[in-house]
């Protein structure tokens, strides 16, 4: 079997009394790319951001259980959080660029590392973008404003952004949701690509996507884990019913 | 039918036109209040007019002292109220769990912002000077110095008058900053510092500025609180000192000083003064600067706030 680098056991999180994960287990592969499905409001996003423990800037979420990075355990309370997330990229459902410029977007996680040599961030910046496939696309404009790329480069200097301080795990929400099916083909090759070096998780409402891009799959329902298993398996000859009628679009 | 439609017709246009009526109206007033105003003023306007003093018990000369005097005091009070009010608001949005005491503070700062001006001239005179200002010179030993109406405790009063406009905007800005930015920089491995320092208030900073400006010109425009602060109805000399160190002189704003102020200035020609309308001249002239520096400050928030929002670009 496959490596495991994110290890999840009987985790259960709760919105105030309200429970939004309930009692999940599973083990996401090292450089895989693992897809969370389901309905909406069954739990995928709040699951995904357990990971990188951005549930902690929401008041009222108690979490109980176990969640593993690398055999370690990320809600020990001797946890850095703020050095976690720099192990961990996200990208999010919308672009969520920074009023600044693209060199500026790109480099911001070096820069609140303290990083000031102009060189080494450009030549990091440039690497960053051709591991992204944007460099062609933007390497004259890098100091123009990032808001002036069209939506789908804009989610993948996002994703750029994530990358420039070499995480080892990169989540994303839904990132193709908002874009149009080009933008979304490039993505899908850019994930299909940055799998070989990194651990990839990724919520999709896109069933096809799910298909297309990951390795792994996992079901959700009302906070509950459904079925995980190989892609193929998940799609082709799922063990419940449940997960095949909601593959085959008979629910959610 | 073909009536109700006519009915509708005629009861949209007579509502468009009621409101049509009262905007005119509105700036039918304001453009006969300020025609007036400079149709009457601007005779006088010179530059001896602005730099010059008061002479002939009033009825001739300038008003310089009371635009000093009330650049001086505004100046001191923006010191005191920006980053007090500030940093207030970055604590209350950014920082302070929302329970029942925020909801309360939040409310308060709010409801201060309708108190009259007046509370706030007896709560400035009852409190920093009968209270702060007495406690210091006996602390000190100092005699009657801060312990009397003067410049600092007009400036803290205007200070703590605008305290809620300056909060109040830059929550407002500080609100305004999308949660996803903060996610992406969280996501990246930022601090909470990091985060407010390189997120958001460059994006709050067009409403912050905006905020303070308007509170500039409420504290130069108020009258009320500087009547028991230290306003006089004439002075010859203006409230400066010179601070000399090692034989090298600047001349400062002294804040020990009592002082003219503009507002207090038009109020008192037009009340006390031994010939209220042989000084009206006087009087539409210092109006028409006091606009005019209100008008000048507001502009200059707008043309901020612009080429702020141009740095940051359109979301």
């Amino acid at each position: 079997m496959k490596k495991t680098k994110i290890s999840v056991k009987d985790l259960n999180l709760y919105y105030g009394h309200k429970q939004a994960l309930k009692d999940i287990t599973l083990e996401i592969p090292v450089n895989k790319v693992t897809a969370f499905i389901g309905p909406s409001g069954c739990g995928k996003s709040t699951f995904l951001r357990t990971i990188n423990r951005m549930n902690d800037l929401i008041d009222d979420v108690k979490i109980s259980g176990n969640v593993s990075i690398d055999e370690i355990n990320i809600y020990d309370k001797d946890i850095d959080v703020v050095n976690l997330r720099k192990r961990i990229g996200m990208v999010f459902q919308k672009s969520n660029l920074f009023p600044k410029s693209i060199f500026e977007n790109l480099v911001y996680g070096l820069r609140i590392n303290g990083m000031k040599n102009k060189k080494l961030l450009n030549e990091i910046a440039e690497k960053t973008l051709k591991q992204a496939a944007l460099w062609d696309e933007v390497k004259d404009r890098l100091n123009e404003h990032a808001f002036s790329l069209s939506g789908g480069q804009q989610q993948r200097l996002c994703i750029a952004r994530a990358l420039v301080v070499e995480p080892e795990i990169i989540l994303m929400d839904e990132p193709a949701s908002a874009l149009d099916p080009i933008s979304t083909g490039k993505i899908e090759e850019l994930i299909h690509e940055l799998k070989k070096r990194y651990t990839i998780v990724i919520v999709t409402h896109n069933m096809q996507q799910a298909a297309r891009v990951s390795d792994v799959t996992a079901l959700f329902y009302l906070g509950e884990l459904i079925e995980y298993d190989s892609t193929t398996k998940i799609f082709t000859n799922p063990d419940k019913k449940q997960t095949e009628d909601y593959v085959t679009g008979r629910f959610g | 039918m073909e009536l109700a439609r006519k009915k509708r017709d005629i009861f949209g246009s007579i509502f468009i036109n009621g409101i049509r009526l009262f905007f005119f109206i509105l700036v039918f007033v304001l453009v006969l209040i300020l025609s007036k105003i400079i149709y009457e003023g601007i005779g006088i306007i010179s530059l001896e007019f602005i730099f010059d003093a008061p002479r002939n018990n009033m009825m001739d000369g300038g008003i310089g002292p009371a635009i000093f005097g009330t650049l001086a005091v505004t100046f001191i009070m923006i010191l005191m109220a920006v980053p007090l009010g500030v940093f207030a608001a970055i604590y209350l949005n950014e920082y302070a769990k929302d329970t029942f005491l925020t909801r309360v503070i939040r409310t308060s700062v709010n409801n201060l912002a309708g108190v009259p001006s007046i509370v706030f001239g007896l709560f400035g005179l009852g409190f920093f000077i009968f209270f702060i200002g007495k406690n210091i010179d006996e602390v000190l030993q100092t005699g009657l110095l801060f312990g009397q109406p003067c410049l600092l405790w007009a400036s803290s009063t205007l200070a703590v008058l605008v305290l809620p406009i300056v909060i109040v905007s830059t929550l407002e800005a500080l609100n305004a900053v999308p949660k996803t930015h903060r996610d992406a920089s969280y996501g990246l491995g930022a601090t909470k510092w990091q985060t407010i320092r390189n997120v958001v208030l460059p994006q709050a900073r067009p409403g912050i500025l905006t905020g303070t400006i308007l509170a500039i010109s409420r504290g130069a425009g108020e009258t009320a609180p500087v009547l028991f602060l230290g306003a006089a109805f004439f002075l010859p000399n203006l409230p400066i000192a010179d601070i000399c160190i090692g034989g090298y002189c600047i001349s400062m704003i002294n804040p020990a000083e009592q002082f003219m102020y503009l507002a207090y200035h038009i109020f008192i020609l037009a009340t006390q003064s031994s010939n209220p309308t042989l000084t009206l001249p006087i009087q539409y002239g210092a109006t028409l600067v006091l606009i005019a520096i209100t008008f000048l400050l507001n502009v200059t928030a707008i043309i901020f706030r612009y080429r702020f929002r141009k740095i940051i670009g359109r979301i």
